[in-house]
This record gives C-alpha cells, structure tokens and sequence, in this order.
C-alpha cells in the first residue's frame, strides 16, 4: 500500500472543483486511458486576468486525483503568469509530499496547466514537441531533460517515477540514462564525433554481412540484426548457433570484438529470442 | 470498523485451530526434528503426521513431499531441477499468464540462453491445447503450467496437458497454489510430475509451502545443505509452519464441499449483484472453468487503485489489476495477454472470497460499490463519452 499524507488522502475522497468550466478560456487534457491516467482541466479567467474559476476531471488513481485537485485550488486567483510558474514540486508540496513512485502524478498536473495555458495563449501544447523518447508512454526528450533539470534527477528508475518514462519495456533507458547525463553534464560539450543512429545501424549491418556472417554459415549459423538500441545491439541467432551452447561467447567474444573494433568501441551485443 | 476481507487469493486468515496446534511448538516443543533425544523425536513424529496430512489432500504419498519456505521456493527448485537433470535439453514451455515465481523464473532462464515458449491465452484466459502440444519438441524439457489462475481463477486442463507431455518424455510440473484447497486435486488420477502449493493459501501461516515429487522422477536440490527432506531441501524444517500446514491441509480437504457449494454461491451472489447494478463492467476469464472462490471484474473508465482505496474507506479489502497497483505501470500481465482493453484493464477488481465470508459481508459489498463507482465516474473525462456510446448501444 502507498504511503498517502493525511492532504493526499483528504482531497481523495473530497476532491475540490470537479467538473469543466463553462466556455473555458484555457483548456487541455493530458495523459490518455492507455497510460492509466489523464487530466482535463479548465479554467476561466475574471475581468482583471485573475483565474477565477478552475475544473478538473481525472481518471487516474489517488494521487492523480488529488493532485489535480490540489492544482485547481492553487491557481484559483493567480494570474496567468502567477500559475505559469508553478512546478510539479509545488504540487507535490502543497500535498505533503507524494510517494516517489507517484511523482508522475504531480508532473500531470504541471503539464496539464501548461498545456491550458498555451490553449489560452493560442500557442501549440509543449509536450507536443520534441522526439519520442518512450514509446510505451509517449514521453518526449524535452519533458525528460525539462522533469530531471527541475527535479535534480539522478537516475533512470527517478525519472520513470516522475514521468513514467522507462516504466514500459524499457528498450529506452539507455537513451534516458544519456539525457540525465548531457542535463547534469550542463551543456559540456563532448568532444568525440558522434555517429547518428542511421549510420550506426548501416555500419553494423555492413559489418555483420562482411566480417561474421561468412564465417558462421560456413559452420551452418547464422544472425540476423533484430535492432539497436543506443549502444545495445539486438540479434538473434538462427539455424545452428540457436541451438549452440557455445554461442553465447561467440557473440561476445567475436561479433561484439568485431562491432566495437569497426563500429564503436561502447556497442554490447545481446541476444534476443525471436 | 469490521474488516471485509475479500482477497484470499493474496492471503488468508491462519485458521484458529491450526494457530492453536502451532503453538506448542513454538513454545514448548521447540526440538529439532533432526536431533537422537526424545524431545527432538516427537517433534519429528509430528513433521512426519504434516507430511502425510499435505500428501493426503492432492491424493500423493507422504515421501512424495517436500517441505519448502514458500511456493516460489517449490516453483524454483521444480523447474531448475527439471533443467539440471535434463542437460541436454534447451527449452521450456510456460504460459504467458503465470505468477511470477514461474514468469520471472523463466524470463531468467531466457537470459541464461534457454529456449522460452510463453503460451498464449485467449480472451477469456483459456489455453489452446493444440498450440500447446504442437510447441512441444524433443528439445523440451519441461512444462510449467498452473493449475488455476491467481487473478482470473481460470482452470487450465493440466493434466490432460500432462499427458501430452509425459508422451514425449517432457516433465511437467504445475503451480496450483491457487488450486490446492479449493478444487479437488489426486495426483494418482494423472502424470503430473512435480506441483507446488503454498500454506497462506490456505489458513496455514505465510513462510511453509511444499513440493509434490513423483516418485522415481530425477531430482536436483535448489537448497544444498543438511540431509533435511532425505537431502532434497537443506535447512533446518520450520517445524511449528509445517505442522500447520499438515492441519490446514486436513481443513480444507474437509471443506472442499463447502468451498465449491457455499462460497462459489456467495461468489455469484457479489459477481451478478455487481453486473446487474453497475453499468459498463465485465466478468475477466472464463466463468465456468473457474475456481470458485475467485470473481475479476473491470469497471469500465475508472482505476483500479481509486476504486480499492475508495473500497478501504469501508473497511473492504480487494485487490487490482491496474498499473497503478503493480509498480510497474502497466496493467497486470494476466489482463494484457487475454487482450482485456486498457478501458477496462485499468479498472479491474479481483475479489476473492473463503469459508470465512458471510451473506451479511456480500450484501454490504454488493451495496457499496456502486455509488463508488459511479461517483469515481463522475470525476472521469472519459466516462461521458462512453456513457454516450452505451446509450446509442454501441457499448
């Protein structure tokens, strides 16, 4: 069971301003039922560009609840500019705290009041920009280097909890872990050339046909590439090598050689079953 | 406030008379079975009654169980050993739908180079026996299949799926935790070679499970240590657990009858009260082979972890399959592999009942629920849509 202070629990079962906002002047809604949880949130401005009125509708669980309600009860009259400030630590805080794990929750809660700003502002959504990082959740690079600057993020299980990110198949921590390293890193410039991801693959496909796969179809195996990720290259092993007990240091002790020797030096070969 | 207490299938209450008869031997008797004097020997008599007690409920012999800590522990030592005397051979067969002491075990075994078949489910939890027979091959060496499901309560035909195997030379073991207790098992019926089962499943306390051994099948201990459990599990035997365990076992055979009659009636009660109040929820899993303690049931458009928090206000106890729940932030294996969509995946509710629940409980549930789902709906941006959706009879 989650550890909940007393103020999760309490705007829990008495969430404040349920509901929408008649003719909104900023709207959104973040998140969707695949994720398991969303917020519409709503608010409707006074004659002096107060927020006067703010609604919410969350599907979700406790603690996205009770920090969307959380969220209508801090904005309510603030201007614009007042809320745009508020970070999900704000959120989290004004709560009490919230459980690691729930973090996310709170980071809803700031994307959804952004997202309604930039509605009111006539501006795109923010989250709707930037490369998909996570495909399980669809978290983008931005949200990722923005949640780790705000929150001093250190690791790749903070930010799944405070984004979700990483939380799904996990294929990406490696591009995670790479994000908190250039945002803590604070801009150093690396000097080594980088290969893009399109060369890196046409470079280890070249040197899987010409340097490996000769060598192991002379033997009656075979491999083919499944993927890469970051520096993970994906295979599978096929005809004779799938059921070799030695395959296993072929792999590493010869395809892996090979790749780091002719591609790049940090590539870890794995095997997957297919 | 009273406890409801509607998740059995997580834990059960340690019945009164199998606390009673564990005390003594936390106490008084506190012998090693294992010791020459007197004092350790009638504490080893009594391991010796437990053993025949647990053999007696699933029709074995008594030397045909292992005493172990836990189910999980029975799950390793059962698939390791079958892997360690078959060394020549590759490949597992499981399904997608297992616990995790057999899910993550064998997505382990698929990192140290094994061959791994998770067999499909379908919509309805229930496994294509053809699919199954088909994935055996002569590198197999063994099946891991439960017997019921934890989440769902869903029957698998395991020992017909035994029988495929046995035909090929495939060991087979079976996870029944779940079902021990709560259906009839005779292991004398079928050619299941190794099966697990687990006390706090049924009214022994949590720390004592066991393992089924047919006789003359190959074994290879998970725990090297003393010649405990004629060298097949090391380690000095949690004697209080295990007489525990023997008496539970004793209970629950006696009450198989009422387990299949007034709980599965009590059961039905909550599962139609449940569907014929609330609008938009589902039964998950086959209902007919099914275990009958065991209703899982998805609420369309709410969470699962707001539903049971809600439900803890009342002093209910249940639990869910949503992502919220598991830690992992995703709905629960079981539900994704019967394709259960993610509308209905986030909100289900397990409840699982035992001979301890009464009418009185069922009904107060059955009252409860619904004005809690219908206010959790009213928070939902989704649930007007889909609302709208069942009114036009497209739901």
């Amino acid at each position: 069971m989650w550890e909940y202070t007393d103020k999760v629990k309490e705007h829990f079962l008495n969430p404040r301003n349920v509901g929408e906002v008649e003719n909104p002047d900023g709207a959104a809604t973040v998140g969707s039922l695949a994720c398991g949880d969303a917020l519409k949130l709503t608010f409707k401005l006074d004659e002096n560009g107060r927020i006067k009125d703010a609604r919410f509708k969350t599907f979700g669980c406790a603690s996205a609840i009770a920090s969307a309600s959380a969220l209508t009860e801090m904005i309510k009259g603030k201007t614009v500019e007042e809320a745009a400030k508020i970070t999900n630590q704000d959120i989290a805080n004004y709560l009490g705290g919230l459980p690691e794990e729930k973090m996310h929750c709170s980071v809803m809660g700031r994307e959804a009041l952004e997202a309604a700003i930039a509605h009111y502002r006539g501006e795109p959504a923010p989250t709707e920009e930037g490369q998909i990082i996570c495909e399980c959740f669809g978290v983008t690079e931005e949200e990722i280097a923005r949640v780790v600057k705000e929150n001093n993020l250190r690791t790749i299980e903070e930010v799944t909890n405070y984004t979700k990110a990483g939380g799904g198949c996990g294929n990406c921590h490696e591009a995670i872990q790479e994000i908190i390293d250039r945002v803590r890193s604070q801009g150093k410039v690396v000097t080594r050339p980088k290969l893009s991801n399109i060369q890196k693959i046409k470079m280890i496909e070249e040197t899987i046909d010409r340097e490996i796969r000769p060598a192991l179809q002379q033997d009656g195996g075979d491999l083919e590439l499944i993927d890469v990720v970051g520096n993970r290259v994906l295979v599978a092993t096929r005809g004779a090598c799938a059921s070799c007990a030695a395959s296993h240091l072929t792999l590493k002790q010869v395809v892996e050689a090979k790749l780091r020797e002719l591609v790049w030096p940090e590539l870890e070969v794995e095997e997957v079953t297919s | 406030m009273k406890t409801i207490y509607l998740d059995n299938n997580a834990t059960t209450r340690v019945a009164p008379e199998v606390l009673e008869a564990m005390l003594p031997y936390l106490q008084d008797y506190y012998g090693n079975p294992s010791s020459m004097h007197t004092f350790g020997g009638q504490v080893g008599r009594r391991v010796r009654q437990a053993r025949e007690q647990v053999a007696k409920i699933i029709g074995a012999q008594p030397e045909e169980i292992i005493f172990t800590s836990c189910g999980t522990e029975s799950d390793n030592t059962a698939i390791r050993s079958a892997l360690a005397t078959n060394p020549g051979k590759r490949h597992l067969v499981t399904t997608r739908v297992e616990h995790p002491a057999v899910h993550s075990l064998a997505a382990r075994l698929a990192q140290e180079g094994y061959r791994l078949t998770e067999l499909p489910v379908d919509s309805e939890g229930r496994l294509n026996l053809e699919q199954y027979a088909r994935s055996l091959t002569p590198d197999t060496a063994i099946v891991s299949m439960m017997w019921a499901n934890n989440e769902t309560g869903v029957i698998f035909p395991v020992e017909e799926a035994a029988t495929l195997a046995h035909n090929r030379g495939i060991l087979f073991h079976t996870d029944a935790v779940q079902a021990v207790g709560k259906i009839p098992i005779d292991m004398r019926a079928n050619c299941i070679d190794m099966l697990s089962l687990s006390g706090h499943k049924l009214h022994a306390p949590k720390g004592v499970g066991a393992l089924y051994l047919r006789k003359g099948t190959r074994f290879s201990p998970f725990l090297i240590g003393g010649h405990q459990e004629k060298g097949r599990r090391g380690g000095t035997e949690n004697v209080p657990s295990i007489i525990a365990l023997g008496l539970a076992c004793d209970l629950a055979a006696q009450k198989l009858t009422t387990e299949n009659t007034v709980v599965k009636e009590l059961r039905d009660k909550l599962e139609n009260a449940l569907l014929d109040r609330v609008p938009r929820c589902r039964v998950n899993g086959d209902r007919v082979q099914r275990l009958p303690n065991t209703s899982n049931i998805s609420f369309e458009f709410v969470e699962g972890e707001a539903i049971l928090l809600r439900l803890d206000e009342y002093g209910i106890c249940a639990s869910s399959g949503s992502a919220c729940t598991s830690g992992s932030l995703q709905p629960s294996h079981v539900l994704r592999a019967m394709g259960v969509p993610f509308t209905m995946a986030h909100g289900s509710i397990r409840f699982s009942l035992s001979i301890y629940n009464t009418e009185e409980e069922i009904d107060f549930v059955s009252d409860t629920l619904p004005g809690i789902i219908e206010d959790l709906r009213a928070l939902s941006p989704y649930w007007e849509a889909g609302d709208a959706l069942c009114a036009r009879g497209e739901g």
